[in-house]
C-alpha cells in the first residue's frame, strides 16, 4: 500500500469560532476511513478542507505526494485553477444528494466528465453507463432525479462522482437523511466500493458499517483526533470517555440480543 | 352624451394604423431583447462575490428602477445629446428608455431566481471541478430561469404596453399613428378606443399563453 492523501496540521476557523484544530492524517491508498464523532466536532468540515470545498485556515494537504497550493513566506496560496483540478481528482458526495434536476440520471453522471474533464461525448457515455451499472441503476438512464428514491438518488450521485475517475472518495454523511429502509442500498453499494479497492473517507453514523466495512476509525472531538484505531478494537473498547459516552448515546435504545 | 360610434374613419385609414402597429411590434422586439438579455447579464453581475461588479450592477438597478420610463425616454432624446454630443432620435431615445428600465427590473427577477436555487447545486457542480462560470451556466441558471419564466414574460407584456410611451418623442408606432388619424378626422374616441382593441387583442391570447405556461412548468417540478 502507498500513501495517497496527507493531511498535515490542519486547522480551521470561521471568524472567531476554531473549528478544527490541528489535524494530521496519512490515508493509504485502498484504505477505507471511518470518522466518526458528535455534531459540531468538526468532523464534516474536516472532509470538506480535504478538497477545499472549505479552504484551511492553516495546515498542508498532499494528494498522490503533491503539495495542494504554494507557500509563500510560510503561507499557503491556493490559485482557482488548481483546487478545480483537485477537486476532479476527488469525487463527494453529500447528505442531500445534490443532483441536477434538469439533467436526466446519463447527464448527471455525463456533465463532469464531458465540462471538466472534457472526454468525448461516445467514451464520457460508455464510462457513465458503466458506473450506473455499477450501482445498480443502469435502467433509470433516462428518468429524471424526481422520479427516484432516495437511496437511488444517492447512488446516482455516487456514480456522478465515479465516473471522475476519483482517486478518492468522500462520503458526508450520505445516509443521513435516508428513510431507514433505503440506507442498506445505499451503504451495500459504498461496501462494494471499498472492497474493490477505492480510496474511502466517510464521515457517518452508522457504528455498523464501521464495524464492518472500515480499515480504520478516527473520532473527532473539539476539532482534534481524539482516538483512532482498528474498528473492532476502538468500538468495542475506547480509551477515552468521551469516546465511550459518544458509543454509549448510539446504543442507548438498542434491540436486546 | 350620446356619442354616435363611427369607426369608418378608422377604417379608411388602416395603413396608417398599420404602419403604427409595425412600429411597436419592431421597438417592442429590439426592446424586449436587449431588456431581458441585457437583464441576465445585470442579474449575474448583481449577484457576483466581486463588489467592482455587484455594486455598478446595484447603481444601475437602483437609477433605472426608480426613476419613470417616459421620463428616461425624454431624457435621452433631449438631454442625452446636449450633455454627451452623442446624436439620438426618437427611435434611439425609445429604446435607450424602455430596454434600461426593462434590463433593470428583469436583472432582479434573474437575480431572485438565481438565490431561490439550493446552495447544494453549487456545491456539487463545485465538487465536481467545475468552475464558478461553468457552474452558473450549466447548472444554475438553467433551473433558475425556467423557475422565474412566469415573472418574466409579465415583463414581456409590460414591455409590449410600454412601447406607447415612444410616442412622446415622435417615434412611429400606434399611438403616434392614432393621434394622427385623430388629428385630421376628430375622431380621438373611435382613434384611441382603436389603440387599445389593439394592444387587447394581441396581448390577451399571450397572457392566456402564459397561464398554460405556468401550469407546464409547476407540472415539471
Amino acid at each position: 500500500m502507498s500513501e495517497i492523501l496527507r493531511i498535515e496540521n490542519l486547522h480551521k476557523s470561521f471568524d472567531d469560532l476554531e473549528v478544527l484544530k490541528g489535524i494530521d492524517l496519512t490515508v493509504q491508498s485502498g484504505e477505507t476511513v471511518v470518522i466518526l464523532g458528535s455534531s459540531g466536532s468538526g468532523k464534516s468540515t474536516m472532509l470538506r478542507c480535504v478538497n477545499f470545498m472549505e479552504s484551511p485556515t492553516n495546515g498542508k494537504i498532499y494528494l498522490n505526494g503533491d503539495l495542494i497550493g504554494t507557500e509563500r513566506n510560510g503561507k499557503m496560496t491556493y490559485k482557482e485553477a488548481e483546487l478545480c483540478t483537485l477537486r476532479s481528482r476527488i469525487g463527494m458526495v453529500f447528505q442531500h444528494f445534490n443532483l441536477f434536476p434538469h439533467m436526466t440520471v446519463l447527464e448527471n453522471v455525463l456533465e463532469g466528465q464531458v465540462i471538466v474533464l472534457g472526454r468525448a461525448k461516445m467514451e464520457a457515455r460508455d464510462k457513465a453507463m458503466a458506473q450506473l451499472e455499477r450501482v445498480g441503476l443502469a435502467e433509470k438512464a433516462f428518468e429524471y432525479p424526481s422520479r427516484l428514491s432516495g437511496g437511488q438518488k444517492q447512488r446516482v450521485a455516487i456514480a456522478r462522482a465515479l465516473a471522475m475517475d476519483p482517486e478518492v472518495m468522500l462520503f458526508d454523511e450520505v445516509t443521513s437523511a435516508l428513510d431507514p429502509e433505503l440506507v442498506g442500498e445505499v451503504l451495500k453499494t459504498m461496501r462494494q466500493l471499498a472492497e474493490e479497492g477505492m480510496t474511502m473517507l466517510c464521515v457517518t453514523h452508522e457504528l455498523g458499517f464501521a464495524y464492518h466495512v472500515a480499515n480504520r476509525v478516527l473520532f473527532l472531538n473539539e476539532g482534534i483526533i481524539l482516538e483512532q484505531g482498528e474498528p473492532q478494537s476502538i468500538l468495542k473498547n475506547p480509551d477515552t470517555n468521551r469516546m465511550r459516552e459518544f458509543l454509549d448515546g448510539h446504543s442507548l435504545f438498542k434491540l436486546p440480543d | 352624451m350620446g356619442h354616435t360610434w363611427d369607426f369608418a374613419t378608422i377604417l379608411q385609414n388602416w395603413p396608417v394604423l398599420w404602419v403604427g402597429i409595425k412600429g411597436t411590434v419592431f421597438i417592442f422586439v429590439i426592446t424586449v431583447v436587449l431588456g431581458l438579455g441585457g437583464g441576465l447579464v445585470v442579474g449575474v453581475a448583481r449577484y457576483a462575490k466581486s463588489p467592482f461588479l455587484s455594486w455598478p450592477a446595484r447603481a444601475f438597478v437602483e437609477v433605472f428602477r426608480n426613476t419613470p420610463v417616459l421620463v428616461q425616454i425624454i431624457w435621452f432624446f433631449y438631454a442625452f445629446p446636449i450633455l454627451t454630443g452623442i446624436e439620438t432620435d426618437p427611435f434611439l431615445a425609445a429604446v435607450l428608455g424602455i430596454s434600461l428600465n426593462t434590463m433593470a427590473f428583469s436583472a432582479e427577477i434573474y437575480r431572485a431566481g438565481i438565490q431561490s436555487i439550493d446552495r447544494g447545486q453549487w456545491e456539487a457542480g463545485k465538487a465536481i471541478g467545475m468552475t464558478y462560470n461553468q457552474t452558473l451556466r450549466r447548472i444554475i441558471l438553467p433551473v433558475a430561469v425556467k423557475r422565474v419564466l412566469p415573472a418574466l414574460t409579465n415583463r414581456g407584456i409590460e414591455v409590449f404596453k410600454m412601447s406607447t410611451l415612444a410616442s412622446v418623442v415622435g417615434y412611429v408606432e400606434t399611438l403616434n399613428q392614432a393621434k394622427l388619424i385623430a388629428d385630421l378626422n376628430y375622431n380621438p374616441i373611435e382613434s384611441y378606443t382603436a389603440v387599445a382593441l389593439i394592444f387587447f387583442v394581441v396581448l390577451f391570447p399571450v397572457v392566456q399563453g402564459t397561464y398554460v405556461l405556468e401550469r407546464m412548468l409547476r407540472k415539471g417540478d
